[in-house]
């Protein structure tokens, strides 16, 4: 659509996915998980040490509507890998437990290796743009 | 308020083919777990599989329904 470019939401979004190797859509803080899947999804990629920047879509309904609206996905979590959705809970738990969640981080990781901008952990703070 | 029969109905309705098993997690008719098996996930990707499923429910989804956990699995061809 045309607005797309008016939307800083939809913006913001985008961007912060282009730009984290690993970025996770949650409920709540990795280190106050405000739902039990999202505390899940956390775990999953802290048991893989996993370095990934994280999104609270709490503070503004409006982060949640959108991100729905990039990834056609309904549920939060969402966890994105070199620009793809991945799946929520249920998805990453499952490629958690199959090993192929290690060999995607395993390769993301790699190819990023050489990237300033891979991600550092820290919470991304979206609704900040909103102004 | 949806059921875990309704929801079993509807997967299986909205999808030839296909067997769902659903439980109410909590027993409050709003956070389900469902496992569906059917041949029209054959050849595509999880996240293809689970979007057919929650496409069915559409706003249901994080709305009357706060949460429908799946499995999915492609029926063999025997």
């Amino acid at each position: 659509m045309s607005d797309q470019n008016d939307n800083p939401i939809r913006q913001a979004i985008t961007e912060a996915i282009a730009q984290n190797d690993v970025i996770l859509f949650m409920k709540g803080t990795p280190e106050a998980p405000a739902c039990g899947f999202s505390a899940r999804t956390v775990g999953v990629l802290q048991a893989l040490d996993t370095r990934f920047a994280a999104v609270d879509i709490l503070p503004d309904p409006r982060i949640r509507q959108e991100l729905s609206e990039i990834s056609q996905w309904p549920t939060i979590p969402q966890l994105f890998v070199g620009g793809e959705l991945v799946g929520g809970c249920d998805i990453v738990t499952e490629m958690f437990e199959s090993g192929e969640l290690a060999e995607l981080l395993g390769a993301e990781t790699q190819a990023a290796a050489s990237d300033p901008q891979v991600a550092d952990g820290s919470t991304l703070q979206i609704e900040n743009r909103l102004s | 308020m949806p059921d875990a029969a309704t929801i079993k109905a509807r997967i299986e309705a909205a999808i030839p083919g296909a067997t769902a098993d659903v439980d109410d997690w909590t027993g409050g008719g709003d956070h389900f777990q469902a496992t569906v098996v059917a041949g029209a996930f054959a050849g595509l990707s999880r996240i293809q599989q689970h979007r057919m499923v929650y496409d069915i429910f559409g706003d249901e989804i994080g709305g009357p329904i706060h949460a429908l956990s799946l499995k999915t699995l492609p029926a063999r061809s025997s």
